[in-house]
């Protein structure tokens, strides 16, 4: 097309305003942001959990990193010196904090409840930060942290290249001991040998103060040596993962539930399950570019086909172990996958998937209903399914349990990488890329679309097999559009069609939202603005696959 | 196969047919046969049954052309959105969850000020108009954010944003408004039934037909008479050619998400004021039925919309008493949602032209 131009005015009419305009743009959308946090009721949720014991709050981290965010993009103008640059967000960060401080004048001064809910008192409390509430002083204080807070993000940017990474290692490091305490302190309290009890590293929800700046200091000391390191091998200081950030990242995961708690074994069992889901929508929407939004359709068969044949509950039709259902839940899910796939297939793009979308909730619906319920238990779901045993040793506990999925997992992810690199799987990249093309070339669309659709829903059974065996019950509840989403997103964030990029995309979409309590009332939130940035920013995903990387280093 | 076939000299239609389908035509056209059979199998039981009167039929009609003319509403934006895009906005529905929440504010904010009790038959017309401004805003940002950067790529970059965006505004309302469910004012005069020719029909229900066909009328006297019409058929036709003969693409999409929106929004307000309660999840299932009326009317066609509506509307509300209740299925109007996914289904494999389209839909889709 050599319109383009004319047609999309969206980079073309983007006006270079002032520098100083710039800034006060940045400090609004900075604001709105913040106002946004406090108004759909996440400030007053997060506040309540401590990063850093007693100085720092959740809310208050993710409000002074917004600032920061501000101050950083603000001052990294070029065509301004660095006093202008620090100025500029010095502006962005009191006009940031300025928007905070009318909303909480606002709350106290109209009544807005009726309208939005967060907009209580109890929220101008926690905004007024220890002030009497809305006090001139509580007003004043805001707009002055946020210059603070957007000054040191200016001064991060502007730093040495070297200094600057080695302060954003440093806080990170803090952010993530703060963030998931729970994690790294049920490791700590495995490990005997150390000197001092855990807690002096951790308070009772975040780290202590104390600890925090030193390890903000030897983060930040790590950071500067590995980069000194990489310099004196000649190399330049590399970005991102690679083999060896896979083998550690493997190993992580192998490892973690045998040093933590249960609950963090039974976080990694979820991340497991939604990795065997994530690679079976790979293969459909990853490799064959088919949009499947009824995906939880075929979870739902694997779980209900093992909820049936295991259960020692009244609608049980069988009593077999979880070995032999597996098979049958899987070879299930994969008719019902052939079954579905036949009449859709030919529908292309975004009708497939309004298409699917309603073929799983046709699904969800049916199993809901009173017409099924004695077969199907409708809202009661099917409960007292049987653990899996394994050589006599009932798999119970959360670490077993995470163990079935992960090997599970592996078996999915050797299959769908031979898959990958089979004639049938290139077959599927090139249809991805251009369906007509692919079709004069002589692969058969329709017969190549119904194997990714079938093996994919395959993958969905088994990993609803594993489900309804690690939950002990199904509900038709745990089967909503929602779950089709999550892992949508999940391929998404991590990279569409690359399998270390389900990993990475379940471990950040589902393992970090359960880690972090406070937040998972916004998670869905989250997943919305996540997608929608991961658009914008990154497309090819954290983790993208080797031809996505070609694709765009081509460009 | 193939060659077996086309030995077989006897001319035919059926021959033809039969030559040039592959095994995948087969079982499509028998699931065409076991669906027809379903229904008109259960079509027979119902009507055999008897459960229900002739009254009780008029009622289910009249429940159905109101919510029919909703859903026609919502389908107006993807059809609008379609014609000119080539693509879904899937995050229409909560478009119109939005516009149902401006105008319960709105009927608030109305009631404070003492508007609502001295001119009860003015405040409908404003809440409609707040409903109409919050959808066109919400609309015009989806635009924005969704579609316009990835104008000219093909991708699904665009579709992704759209899901995207639906659960953005679904959870920031969540948020915002809270999780309960929100009552929806009356109005005082739509409290109550009319008669009329021996049907005795709640007024919000009337009110809902009679305000969504005059906003129909509306938009199409905007899109057949007016410049900015003229404009939208042109960029809808052709964008390239639209660019080229001066027509400001960027403002035509603008204009066409934000006029979408506004009657997403009205048909959140209208749906609001017949079911009386609105909650903010409210949207998204209800836009997969409009899109099912748009793609059943035929999508890009304005008509096609309503008829699609009214359409799915009447099978919905008609369906469990007609066709489910033959076979003695307990509780039938659960199942409603499985006729109104049935028909987006069935439609989108067999006829995704829609009832008035013409046009080939696979090139388009």
């Amino acid at each position: 097309m050599s319109f383009n131009t004319v047609t999309s005015s969206f980079k073309v009419t983007r006006r270079r305003r002032s520098p100083l305009m710039e800034a006060v743009r940045l400090g609004l959308i900075a604001g709105a942001a913040l106002v946004a946090f406090a108004l759909i009721g996440a400030y007053s949720a997060m506040d309540k959990r401590a990063v850093i014991e007693g100085t720092v709050t959740l809310s208050q981290l993710a409000s002074l990193l917004i600032v920061f965010a501000a101050g950083h993009v603000a001052a990294r103008d070029a065509r301004s010196g660095t006093s202008a640059a620090l100025l500029n967000a010095v502006v962005a960060g009191l006009v940031a904090g300025a928007c905070l401080s009318v909303l909480v004048w606002l709350i106290m001064a109209v009544n807005l409840r009726t309208t939005l809910v967060a907009a209580s008192p109890a929220l101008a409390k926690a905004l007024s930060l220890g002030a009497r509430i809305a006090s001139l002083e509580a007003l004043a204080q805001l707009p002055l942290i946020g210059a603070a807070s957007a000054l040191v993000g200016a001064l991060v940017g502007r730093l040495p290249a070297g200094a600057g990474k080695a302060a954003l290692t440093g806080l990170a490091a803090v952010i993530t001991a703060g963030l998931f305490r729970d994690v790294f302190a049920s490791m700590l309290e495995r490990l005997p040998d150390l000197t001092g009890p855990d807690h002096e590293v951790f308070g009772s929800a975040g780290l202590n103060p104390g600890a925090a700046v030193a390890l903000f200091f030897l983060a930040a000391a790590f950071a500067l040596v590995r980069d000194r390191l990489a310099l004196k091998r000649g190399g330049v200081p590399r970005s991102g993962l690679s083999r060896p950030g896979l083998v550690l990242l493997i190993a992580g995961v192998v490892l973690l539930p045998l040093v933590t708690n249960d609950f963090v074994a039974q976080v990694a069992m979820l991340v497991a399950l939604y990795m065997l889901m994530g690679m079976g929508l790979n293969i459909e929407l990853g490799l064959a570019g088919l949009v499947d939004l009824g995906f939880v359709a075929f979870f739902a068969v694997g779980a209900y086909t093992v909820a049936l044949l295991c259960s020692s509950g009244p609608l049980a039709i069988a009593d077999v172990s979880f070995w032999v259902a597996l098979p049958v839940a899987i070879v299930l899910a994969a008719v019902a996958g052939m079954i579905f796939g036949l009449p859709v297939l030919r529908v292309r793009g975004d009708y497939l998937a309004m298409a699917t979308l309603g073929l799983g909730e046709i699904i969800r619906v049916l199993v809901l209903s009173d017409a099924l319920s004695p077969y199907l238990g409708g809202s009661q779901g099917i409960i007292e399914i049987d653990h899996p045993r394994l050589f006599g040793w009932e798999l119970k506990s959360p670490v077993a349990l995470y163990y079935l999925a992960l090997v599970l997992a592996g078996v999915v992810a050797f299959v769908s990488l031979r898959l990958q690199n089979a004639k049938i799987g290139r077959a599927w990249l090139a249809m991805r890329e251009d369906e007509d093309v692919a079709q004069a070339l002589g692969i058969d669309p329709v017969a190549s679309k119904l194997l990714a659709y079938t093996i994919g829903a395959a993958f969905a059974g088994a990993a609803g097999a594993v489900f309804a065996a690690l939950i002990g019950s199904v509900y038709p509840h745990s089967f909503q559009l929602l779950v089709s989403i999550n892992v949508l997103a999940i391929l998404v964030i991590g990279g569409l069609g690359s399998l270390p990029g389900v990993l990475v995309g379940a471990i950040v979409l589902i393992g970090l939202p359960e880690l972090l309590r406070e937040f998972g009332e916004f998670r869905y939130l989250f997943y919305g603005i996540a997608l929608v940035a991961m658009m914008h920013v990154r497309a090819e995903g954290l983790w993208p696959a080797a031809y996505a990387k070609e694709g765009v280093h081509a460009s | 196969m193939s060659e077996t076939a086309r030995s077989a000299t006897e001319p035919g239609v059926f021959a033809e047919w039969l030559r040039r389908s592959t095994w995948v035509d087969f079982i499509l056209l028998a699931i065409r046969i076991g669906v027809a059979a379903l229904v008109l199998v259960g079509l027979a039981g119902g009507l055999a049954a008897g459960t229900y009167s002739a009254a009780d039929f008029v009622s289910f009609t009249m429940f159905g052309l109101t919510i029919g003319s909703i859903y026609a509403l919502i389908a107006l934006g993807y059809t609008m959105v379609y014609g000119i895009l080539r693509m879904i906005n899937f995050a229409h529905g909560d478009v119109m969850m939005v516009g149902s929440f401006a105008g319960l504010f709105a009927a608030g904010g109305l009631n404070d000020a003492g508007v609502l009790g001295a001119f009860p038959l003015l405040a409908l017309p404003l809440v409609l108009a707040a409903g109409m401004a919050a959808g066109a805003l919400v609309s015009i940002a989806i635009e924005r954010i969704a579609y316009r950067p990835f104008l000219h790529v093909r991708s699904l970059a665009p579709l992704i944003c759209a899901i995207g965006m639906s659960f953005i505004l679904q959870y920031a309302a969540r948020g915002l408004f809270g999780t309960r469910n929100r009552a929806y004012p009356g109005f005082g005069w739509m409290e109550g039934t009319v008669s009329f020719a021996g049907l005795t029909i709640p007024i919000p229900q009337v009110v809902a037909f009679v305000a969504a066909l005059i906003v129909l009328a509306g938009l199409l006297a905007v899109v057949r008479l007016t410049r900015l019409g003229k404009a939208m058929r042109a960029v809808a036709e052709d964008r390239d050619a639209a660019a080229l003969v001066g027509i400001d693409v960027t403002a035509v999409i603008v204009a066409t998400f934000a006029i979408g929106g506004a009657m997403a929004g009205v048909a959140g307000v209208l749906y609001a004021l017949v079911f009386k309660q609105i909650t903010v999840f409210m949207g998204f299932f209800l836009g997969v039925k409009g899109f099912a009326a748009a793609i059943l009317g035929g999508i890009g066609n304005l008509g096609g919309a309503l008829l699609g509506g009214l359409v799915l509307g009447l099978a919905e509300a008609l369906g469990p008493a007609l066709i489910l209740e033959g076979y003695h299925l307990p509780a039938p109007y659960q199942l409603k949602d499985v006729i109104g996914y049935g028909m987006l289904v069935m439609i989108l494999i067999f006829r995704p032209q829609g009832l008035l389209g013409e046009r080939l839909a696979a090139k388009r889709a």
